[in-house]
């Protein structure tokens, strides 16, 4: 038996190594030798342990799934007329994955064969105007993840040592709502980062976010960048003088979260 | 009044001229530019729109042209021949997508199961795909559309229009179909990846010559 020619990196999974081996040794995919494939599966994992110790999880569920479909065909088979033959095979479930697993396989290879902007093909862009066609102002909305990155880019800033503090600080998302509405007061945006200047700690920082999360959630400011990876701006969503800011906080925030106050050690 | 005369002005442009005017606007765009887009701007039927864009299409088909129309993402874009490719790739300014296999399955699986779950993907591919997910989201590929509606309320994942950008696609239909298999294929996967390996190599050999 040569099994070990073949390169453990090259299968991506469980599922990959058993139709490698279903297509190496000629089986029937609708009628798997159990016992063959079995040996030569848990053989494949014996030499991707000699190579190295991680083993992935799902290798040894399917593993497992092997000799659990092996077990039930070993048991003797009630013979029911009614029912039809192909549930009855354990096998069933592990070839239908199998095949559609191979569906995808085969498609995301003829998905690659494509011609590929800035690989094959190249597009004629015209550098980007002002205005957008979303918005009149020039501004796109921003999704979660521009949120997440941009909230990384402003830890990164920061580097606060790693020290261990054990003073509770109280810091409460409403407060912090408060105080982001107070700035915006007379003002038409604000940057992201600016919220996030003058040397606040980690924590203060997560609160910061969660408050502008909240404000998100009240519909009262809005995130608009002007391009992907550009400046993220604020923008009351509502005309603040109209409203006294401090009351309909505290009426229209969810009282679990304007109570909470995040102390973080 | 003056829209009223401005659309009679235009209703008078025949497909002749309007051809270029058309050129004109998908030139211009920043990106793929709709034939509804335009028909709005020009304030004339969609359909003389579509009769410019074949009568351009068949233009650079007929001329010795480096770029061609591509219908791409619900609109029009102008993009270079395929077969230009090594030369363009040498002027480097843009850097492609280099996707690995999971990222690849990954992608395909969300395009034609959308919408999907993590835990639909995991099922299928028979591996975790966090990471992976994580990747083709940060590239913006891939997008979540909500939640599902069962207990736990896993998101929901689906493609971007950028992914119909990438792949030169129209739209979701026009993926290629999905091969339903009886059997399995012949031969050894790791042959069909022999395909790419050129245009690997090519690479390699620009980079040195630099």
């Amino acid at each position: 038996m040569s099994n070990f020619d073949i390169q453990l990196e090259n299968f991506e999974g469980p599922l990959d190594l058993l139709l490698h081996l279903i297509k190496k040794h000629e089986m029937d995919i609708y009628d798997i030798p159990m016992t063959a494939i079995t040996e030569q599966y848990l053989a494949i994992l014996d030499a991707m342990k000699t190579i190295n110790l991680d083993v992935a999880g799902e290798f040894l569920l399917m593993a497992a799934t092997l000799l659990h479909i092996k077990s039930k065909q070993l048991l003797p088979k009630i013979v029911e007329e009614d029912q039809e033959e192909e549930e009855d095979d354990p096998r069933a479930e592990l070839v239908r994955r199998l095949l559609e697993y191979q569906k995808y396989k085969e498609v995301s290879q003829t998905l690659d064969s494509r011609p590929q902007l800035n690989r094959e093909i190249f597009a004629r862009v015209a550098p980007e105007p002002e205005v957008l066609e979303d918005t009149e102002s020039g501004f796109v909305a921003v999704g979660l993840f521009d949120l997440l990155e941009a909230l990384q880019e402003v830890f990164k800033e920061s580097q606060e040592p790693h020290a261990h503090e054990v003073n509770l600080e109280q810091l409460s998302v409403t407060d912090r709502i408060n105080a982001i509405l107070s700035s915006l007061q007379g003002k038409e945006s604000i940057a992201f980062v600016d919220l996030f200047s003058g040397g606040l700690k980690r924590n203060e920082m997560i609160v910061t976010f969660l408050a502008l999360l909240e404000l998100v959630k009240l519909r009262m400011v809005r995130f608009m960048q002007n391009t992907h990876h550009g400046t993220i701006w604020l923008f009351p969503a509502v005309a603040l003088d109209e409203m006294d800011a401090q009351d309909s906080v505290d009426d229209t925030l969810d009282p679990n979260v304007g109570d909470d106050t995040f102390g973080y050690s | 009044m003056i829209p009223l005369i401005r659309t009679l002005e235009m209703t008078l442009l025949d497909t002749l001229e309007l051809t270029p005017l058309i050129e004109a606007l998908i030139f211009a765009a920043d990106g793929p530019i709709k034939a509804e887009r335009m028909a709005g701007a020009l304030e004339i039927d969609q359909n003389e729109i579509m009769l410019a864009i074949e009568a351009l299409r068949e233009d650079y088909a007929e001329q010795p042209r480096g770029f061609f129309l591509q219908e791409v993402a619900g609109g029009y874009q102008l993009r270079t021949r395929p077969e230009y490719a090594d030369y363009l790739r040498k002027l480097g300014h843009s850097r492609p997508f280099k996707f690995s296999r999971p990222a690849l399955e990954t992608l395909a699986i969300i395009a034609y199961r959308q919408p999907v779950t993590r835990a639909e993907i995991e099922y299928l591919r028979g591996v975790d795909s966090g990471s992976v997910l994580k990747t083709l989201l940060e590239k913006r590929l891939v997008r979540i559309l909500g939640k599902k509606d069962v207990p736990g309320k896993p998101m929901i994942y689906g493609t971007t229009r950028e992914f119909l950008e990438l792949f030169g696609l129209p739209d979701l239909s026009s993926l290629p179909t999905l091969k339903e298999f009886s059997e399995l294929l012949p031969g050894d996967e790791n042959e069909v990846y022999t395909e790419r390996l050129p245009l690997l190599v090519n690479d390699d050999i620009i980079e040195d010559d630099n």
